[in-house]
Order: C-alpha cells, then structure tokens, then sequence
C-alpha cells in the first residue's frame, strides 16, 4: 500500500481496492433466488435498499415502542379478570353482527378516589423535587470547582465525574445499604466521634431515599453545570473586579445569572427520572416512603391487577409530559440536541 | 474560566469526589473481609470470591447477562448508527418528527413505563417471555443512547472532507466508509460500550420482561439484596465494578490514541504541498 502522506490519492484508491467487496458481496448474492427476488420487489416497489435499512430504526421503534405505549392505553381501560391474560377484552363481536366497545373506566376513578394514589403521585413530585434542589447544592460547588482547576486537571476530572455513571446503578444503591443501617458504617463513624449515642435510625427513611437519588444522580447534574460554566467569559469578572465589586457579588451578580441554562438542564435531568424511580425508594426507602415507580410495581408484581398498574403507568406519563416538554422547548432555544 | 482556584474550590473537590467514590471503595474493602458481619472487619480474605464460583444460580445469571448484554448492545449499536444518520443527515424525511421522538422518549421515560409496556405487548402478541424478549428489550432503550451519541459527533464533522472525497470522484457508499464511518468511530465505540454497561446494570426492564430461565445478575442481586447486606453481594459487586472501571480506562486510553493521530494526520495534511 502507498503511503499515505506522499500520495493521498494513491492510498484512498489502495484502500478503495480493498473495500469493493461490498460490491462484489452484493454481485455474489444475486445469484441466490431469494435476494434476486428480494431485490426486485425492491426495485419494482421503488423502494431502494438505502430505503429499506433505513426502515429498519423506524419500524423497531414503532413496533417496541410506539406499539406498546398504545397497548398499555388499552389495558389501562379494560377489567381485571382472573384469566390468562389478566384483563378483559376492550372490544367483542356481539352476536357476531357488531363490535362491541367496552371502555372500563373504573382503573381511572379508583386513581381519583383512593387517596393512596394520590398521596404517591405527590409524595414522588415532592421527594424528587427536594432531590433535585439537595443535588444542584452539592452539585454547583463541585461543578464551579472543576471549572475553574487548571486546565491539565480538567478531563481527569471530567473523567471521574462520568465514571461512576458507567458503573451498576443497583450497585452504587447498594453501597449505602451498608454505610446507612443500624450497626452501618456511618452510625459507626458518628458515634466514635461522639457526635451522637445512640445509633440514627437512617435506613428506612426518606432522609436515605434524598441521599440515594444525590448519590445516583449528581453526575446528571454537574455535568451540564460543568459544560455551562467552562464556556464563561472571564473578561466579565475582571471587569467586575475592576470596578470594585467584592468576589461573591461578582458571584451573585454575574456567574450564578449566566449559569441559569446550565442548572435548568441540570435540575430536569435529575427531576424528571427522579419522579418515577423504583429502585431507590424501594431499597433506601421504608414501607410508608411512597413514590409512584413503587406503586406501580407493587400493582403489578404483588397484586397482578394489570389494567390498573397500565392507569398508574399512564398517568405518571401524562404527568412527565409537562417537565420532558418544557425541557425540550428549554433545550431546543439554546441550540442544544432535541 | 481560570481565575484563581481558592481553597473553596479544593475543599469541594475533594467534598465531592469524597461523597462519589467512598461509597464504592467502602463496598470493595468489605468485599474482602473475613467476617460474614459486613460492617465488622476481622482480617483479609478472599473466600467470598471462593464462595461465588460455588453458587451456581450467581453463576447462570451472570452468563445470561453477559449474552443479553453483547447481543444487544450489538445490534442496538449498528441500529442506532443508522438512526443517529437518519436525524443528523436526512434533513426533512416524513416522519421525523415522531422519529426523533420516538429516539429521545426511552431516554427519559421512567423505566417502569417502558418495562410494563413492553411486558404487556409481548403477553398481546402471545410471545414466550425469556432470553429474547429481554434482549429486544434492551436494544429498545440502547439503540437511542448509540443514536444520540453518534448523532452529536456527527453534528461536529467537517462535512467538507466527505464533499472533498466526493469532488474526487469517490461515490457515496465508499465516502461513508472511508471516511464517514472512520471519524464517527469512536462514537461508535462509545456507544457499544454504553449500551452494554446499560444493559449489564438493568434491573426494572430486565424483571418486566424476563420469563422462566433468563434470570440476569441485576435481578439475582437484587432479591439477596432485599434479604440484607452479605460479603457475597459486595465481592459480585466488586468484580462488576472492576470489569466497568478496566473498561473505561481501556476506551479513554483508545479514545485518547485516536485523537493524538487523527491530530497528527491532520498537521500532516496540512504541512504537505
């Protein structure tokens, strides 16, 4: 092969020489039937094979996501029956002369009615929300830090934000497990210090839920926070300093202003999985935490009401909605991806 | 942004980075120890490792995770390299904008949600639950993380290599794999090893669309976990850590070579006459 940097041409064509097998693939396989016939129902359709493996994301996603959004709808408005499966059918021939529509809506008017449903939806809106304000307080310092480190130290520490991200969530829940209980480690440490006599009850509580979601979801957080600030313009802060404005006004005035897109990206990256998380509350949390990712799994796991559990489901959806669209919205005008 | 870095900021890097990884370290120190009481340490032992290689249900899980995790970052990868095109070079197809919903959706929906639906289409369609509906679960949420990876690199490629080789009379097909499909690589390989860490750590999805026979790790773990800390847990948990962590370091440094010769190529390109 040539090289490279004297022949430019030269090494592409080499290179060229050796990918025509693809060609040469396509060739081979037109002697076999099916792909002759394939290819022709392609051609004559008018479909061209760049057309068909574009299909293929399109069609995945309607049938494994679109599709089964559309069916948990059904099932949230169908009954629930001891059978196999679950639940009853949404419409039936009658007679076999007509279709009948049954629209159960029962699953939704026990929502509305048994508190307990209610009480969960706010009591998630309630726990994430606090979470996200703990997580943007311990988030921002640790952000405005890596920011500011010198600029040799900044991918490592770029690298060690994200790399807790790439281990076991499940994992990292774990962990507190054994710092948070009764005889754990952070009880331990409490009482050899002589903070305190008796061992907290902090397993268990929400106090333990707030600490899993920070845990789990700072990196959400100081990421876009990190990316906001590394772009400021210093000159501004000179400017203020030159002009007599004292550090943490300056702070006040001009950083915490500028970085607002980069806390709103942060807050709804943690809120919005926060509100419909399960394995926190459910590991951290006691039997009177309640969040509606428990509830939902709960319906569905303990108690195999399935039209019920799709209500919950749809309603946690339609109360995502309004934070994923506002967050698109927010994303989109800063020229973001969306 | 570079002004100073006062005592401030290093109390909260060390605070923070403190509250990151302590957790983790605590949990690999007691993976290690003698005593079956977790929060007592009575010496150094490594029979919990030993312990590990005789529980055979451990053992099944962990292959079954492992097979669904390479197949289906696989295949979520070359579905989502080709999604990630579709939104970043297709302009306005029909569609699109259900498509590029349909690609960030999984990526904030609760995963219950996604769990529960799909469990509920694959009971619709009567398909025996196991192995594979977990895997086409998992592609599920994988392939957008890929597409949106690959998306973001390839808003930031120079387009006018591809038209340069174009002009020269390269076609199409061959531009993308020569020089498309080389810049966007390690986006690719990225994505991969995103996809795969995703779907080792899956519990909620995993335990909706799982069926007889294809229990994986997360789920095992999580219903000893329920029964309380044991060393065991925290040594399958050090080894996950460990295999995740030679991981990244292995795709940093490989990311790293990239660029040093991607720069190098291009200092080249540009001194040559």
């Amino acid at each position: 092969m040539a090289d490279p940097q004297s022949n430019p041409v030269a090494y592409v064509s080499g290179r060229a020489a050796t990918q025509g097998r693809v060609s040469g693939l396509h060739a081979r396989f037109m002697l076999f039937a099916p792909y002759r016939w394939f290819h022709g129902m392609l051609s004559r359709t008018g479909l061209s094979s760049r057309t068909l493996v574009i299909m293929v994301p399109y069609l995945w996603l309607l049938m494994f996501f679109l599709a089964p959004f559309l069916i948990v709808l059904k099932i949230s408005f169908s009954e629930v029956l001891i059978a196999r499966p679950p639940y009853s059918a949404l419409f039936e021939m009658v007679d076999d002369t007509y279709l009948q529509l049954r629209l159960n809506l029962e699953n939704y008017l026990l929502l509305l009615e048994d508190d307990l449903y209610w009480k969960a939806y706010l009591s998630s809106i309630r726990i994430a929300a606090i979470s996200t304000l703990i997580t943007l307080l311990v988030g921002y310092p640790i952000a405005y830090a890596m920011a500011r480190a010198p600029r040799q130290w900044r991918l490592t520490l770029l690298m060690a934000v994200i790399l807790p991200f790439w281990t076991s969530f499940l994992i990292r829940v774990y962990a507190w497990i054994g710092i948070l209980k009764k005889e754990g480690l952070m009880n331990l440490f409490l009482m050899k210090i002589g903070l305190i006599e008796q061992p907290l009850t902090l397993l268990n509580t929400d106090i333990a839920v707030f600490i899993g979601i920070v845990y789990s979801y700072l990196p959400f957080m100081v990421l876009p926070l990190y990316a906001n600030l590394e772009k400021m313009d210093e000159s501004l802060l000179e400017a203020a300093s030159d002009l007599g404005c004292k550090p943490l006004k300056a702070f006040w005035k001009i950083t915490l202003p500028l970085s607002i897109p980069g806390i709103v990206a942060g807050c709804f990256l943690v809120f919005i999985p926060a509100v419909g998380e399960f394995v926190i509350p459910d590991l951290l949390g006691g039997s009177d935490t309640l969040m509606i990712g428990k509830t939902l799994w709960a319906e569905f796991f303990n108690n195999r009401d399935w039209p019920l559990s799709s209500a919950v489901a749809v309603l946690l959806l339609l109360l995502l909605i309004v934070p994923i669209m506002i967050f698109q919205r927010v994303q989109q005008k800063q020229g973001g991806v969306g | 942004m570079n002004r100073g870095f006062t005592w401030f900021n290093g109390v909260s890097l060390v605070l923070g980075f403190g509250f990151l990884y302590l957790p983790i370290l605590l949990l690999i120190v007691y993976s290690f120890n003698e005593s079956k009481l977790v929060t007592v340490w009575a010496g150094f032992s490594t029979k919990w490792y030993g312990a590990l290689l005789e529980n055979q249900g451990l053992l099944d899980a962990a292959w079954v995770t492992f097979r669904v995790a390479f197949v289906s970052s696989t295949v979520a990868t070359i579905l989502g390299l080709v999604a990630g095109l579709m939104l970043s070079r297709f302009g306005a197809f029909r569609g699109r904008v259900l498509f590029s919903g349909m690609i960030y959706a999984p990526l904030v929906m609760p995963e219950v949600i996604t769990g529960l639906s799909l469990l509920l289409m694959f009971v619709a369609i009567s398909f025996d639950r196991g192995f594979v509906t977990v895997t086409i679960a998992h592609i599920t949420f994988s392939m957008c993380y890929v597409a949106v990876v690959v998306q973001s690199r390839l808003i930031s490629f120079d387009r006018s290599i591809e038209e340069a080789a174009m002009d020269l009379g390269c076609p199409p097909g061959r531009t993308f794999l020569l020089i498309t499909l080389p810049v966007i690589m390690p986006a690719i390989v990225s994505g991969w090893l995103l996809s795969f860490t995703l779907s080792l750590d899956d519990l909620v999805i995993a335990s909706f669309t799982t069926g007889p026979g294809a229990t994986t790790l997360p789920m095992k773990i999580y219903s000893q976990v329920r029964l309380g800390v044991t060393p065991e847990i925290n040594a399958v948990s050090t080894i996950l850590v460990g295999i995740v962590a030679v991981g990244v370091v292995i795709a940093s440094v490989l990311a790293k070579r990239d660029e040093a010769r991607r720069a190098q190529d291009e200092r080249l390109a540009a001194a040559a006459p």
